[in-house]
């Protein structure tokens, strides 16, 4: 299948008289990546209402006693969370994959590296940063005190794209196999425990009254990390994918 | 760089899978008497004549299995990553055998580390399972070597299998100073490392050193094991070589 769509090929085409500088391709990739998503309204959604539902199934599935629900409350949303994101890495190169536009950005001359961290933070803005916007209504559906709230939102705004990066891994490694979704739950899930524990650790320090920062600053390493690492691995599991 | 080798020669004599399956068939037995020397002494000593713990009795016996086992756990973790970056970085078919070999004696190593610890967390602890730090990180190590062999398998063409999983493992190499120093990073049930080169042993030498004897004794039995899966994978892949055909002929007599 031959994409003939103009817009879609715009930000890819790779004129040898326009300079493409690193910030151009960077910000061309965002650019992409969002108007391909706003188009696919639904694969937007899809991972907000996952979140809420997971979120409903603990007081239907464990208890609706509102003290029990507040104990469980930053482990339940950093949980959901975490599944919403990995619901949408999937799609994350799949579909460029498959109508071979991810070829064209391998052989581009551009470094890969810059438009994968543009893939990526067009995926973190489409998923976890919706995610923590939602989180204070799932906050307060569960009874978490509202001392835990500021907590919660800034140990998801600095630890979703971490959770964004490490699964862009696990996306691109299983982009060229059939059945890639449950093997990236598989190989990305123990590498996102880190950031699940530092998380909620971060909202339970912030519902007892205890410092934060220490556990924030720990998820800001482990993003800065996965910032500088990350892109590089899944530069290189894309061009091992795709040429396999 | 042109007419200058940057490697040693056995490094690129490593490369070519009939040298490697010829020297792992000269190394094999040496090792393998090592290891049931090693193994079987340490045994009998660690468990029937090593003086039992001051607080913990002996319930503390199966420190001469848990230790081991924890630490080869994950030295074949760094191995497997270290044998898969050489495989990635000068293409070795060799080096990506190596990493596959390793994946499922890792994971192997790992459970019985997680058993033995559980065998040894009921008499201290009173429960089989805590969750605490270094038990956790260590069940990560396990499904780390899940993902891996699960990726393995997944992918049908050997050498992209190879590739991707060796990224895999080098991005979970992340996990294994977490493991090493989860027990002094959180201050959690689990009792401090054993072992440190730096420092001098706080127990009686009657108890470190079979100890010692039985993770060497590890090693080497982990060294027969890798030989073994590597001299298996090596025949399966080489299957239709000329050197190949001629062994079994040879064998056959």
């Amino acid at each position: 299948m031959i994409d003939t769509n103009p817009q879609r090929l715009a930000a890819l085409q790779t004129d040898s008289e326009t300079d493409y500088s690193l910030a151009k391709i960077f910000f061309a990739t965002l650019k992409r990546e969002m108007q391909l998503a706003l188009r696919r309204r639904s694969d937007l959604v899809n991972p907000l209402i996952f979140f809420l539902m997971v979120a409903t199934l603990f007081p239907l599935g464990v208890s609706p006693e509102p003290t029990l629900l507040a104990i469980l409350a930053p482990g339940v949303v950093w949980v959901a969370a975490l599944l919403a994101t990995l619901l949408a890495m999937d799609s994350l190169f799949r579909s460029d994959f498959e109508d071979g536009s991810l070829e064209q950005i391998l052989l581009s001359p551009q470094p890969l590296f810059v438009v994968v961290l543009g893939k990526v933070l067009a995926h973190w803005m489409m998923t976890g940063l919706p995610l923590t916007l939602m989180a204070p209504l799932l906050g307060v559906m569960l009874f978490l005190p509202a001392e835990g709230m500021q907590g919660l939102m800034l140990s998801l705004l600095i630890g979703t794209p971490t959770l964004s990066l490490v699964g862009a891994i696990g996306a691109a490694l299983t982009v060229a196999l059939r059945k890639g979704g449950v093997l990236i739950s598989l190989l990305v899930l123990p590498l996102y425990i880190p950031v699940l524990i530092f998380g909620t650790a971060a909202v339970e320090a912030a519902l007892t009254g205890l410092p934060v920062g220490g556990h924030l600053a720990l998820l800001g390493a482990l993003l800065a990390l996965g910032l500088a690492l990350a892109p590089l691995a899944i530069a290189a599991a894309l061009r091992i994918s795709v040429s396999g | 760089m042109a007419g200058k080798n940057l490697m040693p020669r056995w490094f690129y004599q490593l490369a070519s899978p009939r040298w490697c399956y010829q020297i792992t068939g000269k190394l094999l037995p040496g090792f393998a008497i090592a290891a049931v020397i090693l193994i079987v002494g340490g045994v009998i000593w660690g468990l029937a004549f090593a003086p039992p713990d001051y607080q913990q009795g002996n319930s503390f016996r199966i420190i001469y299995l848990h230790v081991p086992t924890a630490y080869m756990a994950q030295s074949t973790y760094m191995t497997m990553a270290i044998a898969g970056a050489i495989g990635l970085i000068w293409k070795m078919k060799v080096a990506d055998m190596v990493a596959k070999s390793c994946a499922p004696i890792g994971a192997s190593l790992a459970v019985l580390a997680l058993i033995t610890g559980a065998i040894w967390g009921k008499p201290t602890w009173g429960s089989w399972w805590v969750w605490d730090a270094r038990l956790t990180s260590m069940l990560i190590l396990l499904f780390l070597y899940l993902g891996v062999m699960a990726l393995n398998s997944a992918i049908e063409s050997e050498s992209t299998a190879a590739q991707s999983t060796a990224v895999l493992a080098l991005v979970g190499l992340v996990n294994i100073p977490i493991i090493k120093y989860s027990v002094d990073w959180w201050n959690t049930l689990h009792q401090p490392a054993t072992f440190s080169i730096t420092e001098k042993p706080a127990m009686q030498a009657e108890m470190w050193v079979p100890l010692l004897i039985l993770v060497i004794g590890f090693y080497c039995f982990f060294a027969v094991v890798l030989m073994m899966r590597l001299r298996n994978e090596i025949i399966r892949r080489e299957r239709r070589t000329g050197w190949v055909r001629e062994l079994l002929l040879q064998q056959r007599g």
